[in-house]
């Protein structure tokens, strides 16, 4: 059982609030992801759930019971860090059966948890060796193994994936999807990448300066982001925002248009500018859309075999029913 | 260096430094090889020809001989054995955020700056005189009677004197190890439920292990060839006589050059197989 309640949270370092008061209900079984740009309080949060920074005010419950005074190791979570934090002196074997050493757990009751955890994860084979003989993908999955043998009542994942490379990346992010479908537990992953937010998370919190800016599932942040910040965060390439004449048309002070909500074609559309770069991505191609008179740079999506060239005038055409307004705060107007 | 003309160019010009070094070691080493093979008594009638290896036996068949190495190693071991654990625990100590932090590291390594005589003067007369010294005082005071440090307690004052002088330079090198561990190790041991105590024995400790390697044999070979100590302080009496106060004795006292230069020899290997260990931790240090 996991769920975890943060009531008025806050946290200061000297002067510096880096937490507001904010309040947060992760349910149990739930993957949250907690996104947001770097230095936007993220992984302060996580670290004060998980007990190694103290919380300035406000309190903290686990399962309903107040976990605010709790020490990290009886709080009955497990966290991966960003660098692994594997014990280099020690074997896998050790690495993983670390925690249930310092739980005083019997020999063989250690035992066949380390051998169930290595063959979850594909670690049997490397089981004796030392964290510098693994690959980066091993290492993480070492960190993983290290963590559910604990059987906690929640995992914390702090920027797990940000060592490896891309193809990697892509492959640990379906084994740790995986891995929460099996296991049904409370998972909390921090990621300044709103990819791995998008195709992992039940619930993402977006994090600005420590404010909670949204809360939702990945297609709620998509169709309705609650603020320009959000609108601009999720979402690959970022949704275009334009200001001005265009947006009083639509009687909003911003209108935000997602790349691949616009059409384009060589003589006709509504806007017109001139190609800047193309990225080819083989199935997709995105334009960079320069003097359209609407925003500096207009970013449309367009099929892979469609082509323009550099410096071609072309139109483009924005789909009417998804067009996001936003208020002159930055508000979505429904 | 790329090139041919570059890389003699660069040998000419490092030629005087490497010529002056190697000399400068080469000469001295020979003399006392020479000399070791010699019976050579300066004020018995001078060198008084070859000698074989009678000087390397009688060296070591000295009822001196054994004493004098126990005494080393007692003076080494006791040093090393104290210089580590006070290092380990003093950087811990230090690597905590305090007030004055860099003040205060610049005090404990101000030890290591004081000269072996001058350290060794102070102690025996501001610290271990049984009349005039602070313990004397310090005894004195809670009606205690004073302890005559150099005569009743000759080697342990020796060793707490060498240990003063060399603690500073094993908190500095285990200070700078215990700062490159990685803190979210540690913060993983405290989720992994390991009290302070068993993150030091199972996490802090072992990363120091190749610093502490490193320490004890750089200390062993200084160590082995303290003098000034002992010298100023009770000139090898009271069972403080080590090897090379021995080597001394028997050069000085003795006036018998060749039986000095057997033992110096003797001491020349010793020190060499330790500084090979040393090279080969250093370097694997300098691989990984």
């Amino acid at each position: 059982m996991g769920r975890i309640q943060l009531n008025k949270v806050t946290k200061t370092f000297g002067d510096v609030e880096v937490i507001p008061p904010l309040d947060l209900t992760i349910e149990d079984g739930e993957f949250t992801v907690f996104v947001g740009p770097s230095g936007c309080g993220k992984s302060t949060l996580l670290r004060l759930i998980a007990g190694l920074e103290d919380i300035t005010s406000g309190s903290i419950a686990i399962d309903g019971n107040d976990a605010t005074d709790v020490p990290p190791a009886r709080r009955g979570l497990a966290m991966v860090f960003q660098s692994y934090a594997l014990y280099p002196h020690m074997s896998v074997r050790k690495n993983i059966a670390f925690p249930l050493r310092m739980a005083k757990l019997d020999q063989a009751e250690i035992d066949k948890r380390v051998n169930n955890a290595a063959s979850v994860l594909n670690l049997t084979d490397y089981l004796d060796r030392r964290p510098g003989q693994l690959s980066g993908g091993q290492r993480q999955r070492v960190a993983i193994g290290r963590a559910i043998v604990r059987e906690p009542a929640a995992f914390l994942f702090d920027e797990p994936l940000s060592n490896l490379d891309a193809a990697l990346r892509v492959g640990m992010r379906l084994e740790i999807s995986e891995l929460h479908k099996r296991l049904a537990t409370t998972m909390i992953y921090v990621t300044h990448d709103q990819v791995e937010a998008m195709t992992m998370a039940d619930r993402i919190v977006v994090l600005r300066a420590g404010h909670i800016e949204q809360v939702g599932s990945p297609l709620e942040l998509y169709r309705a982001p609650r603020n320009t910040f959000v609108a601009g965060f999720i979402g690959s390439p970022k949704m275009n925002l334009i200001e001005g004449e265009e947006a009083a048309k639509h009687d909003a002070h911003t209108i935000g248009i997602r790349p691949e909500h616009i059409a384009v074609s060589a003589d006709e559309g509504p806007w017109s500018g001139v190609v800047g770069v193309s990225e080819h991505l083989g199935s997709d191609t995105f334009f960079h859309i320069h003097q359209t008179g609407l925003a500096e740079t207009i970013t449309v999506r367009a099929d892979g075999e469609v082509s323009f060239s550099h410096g071609d005038r072309i139109h483009l055409t924005p789909r009417a029913d998804v067009i996001h307004r936003f208020d002159a705060g930055g508000l979505r107007i429904a | 260096m790329a090139t041919k003309a570059s890389r003699s160019a660069a040998r000419l010009m490092m030629a005087p430094a490497v010529i002056l070094l190697l000399g400068w070691m080469l000469v001295p080493l020979t003399m006392t090889l020479w000399f070791s093979f010699r019976k050579f008594l300066p004020m018995r009638g001078g060198d008084l020809g070859w000698a074989g290896f009678d000087n390397y036996a009688r060296f070591v068949t000295s009822s001196s001989f054994w004493p004098a190495v126990y005494t080393t190693l007692l003076i080494v071991g006791g040093v090393l054995v104290i210089t580590v654990m006070l290092g380990v625990l003093l950087a811990l100590l230090l690597d905590q955020p305090i007030w004055g932090q860099g003040v205060v590291r610049i005090l404990v390594i101000a030890p290591f700056f004081v000269m072996p005589t001058v350290s060794a003067l102070v102690w025996k007369n501001m610290f271990m005189d049984p009349v005039n010294g602070l313990f004397a005082h310090l005894f004195k005071f809670f009606g205690a009677e004073p302890v005559v440090w150099l005569t009743d307690a000759a080697l342990p004052s020796i060793i707490m004197i060498v240990s003063w002088q060399w603690l500073p330079f094993a908190t500095l090198i285990l200070l700078t190890a215990i700062q490159s561990l990685d803190s979210e190790q540690l913060e993983a041991a405290e989720m992994d439920g390991a009290p302070s105590l068993k993150r030091f024995w199972f996490i802090i400790l072992p990363h120091l292990s190749r610093a502490i390697t490193v320490v004890i044999l750089i200390q062993t070979i200084f160590l082995l060839s303290i003098f000034a100590e002992i010298f100023v302080t009770t000139q090898g009496a009271f069972d403080t006589r080590t090897l090379t106060y021995l080597i001394f004795q028997r050069i000085t006292d003795a006036q018998n050059i060749g039986l000095g230069s057997a033992g110096g020899i003797y001491a020349i290997i010793l020190a060499n197989i330790v500084a090979i260990f040393l090279m080969r931790i250093v370097g694997k240090n300098l691989d990984a």
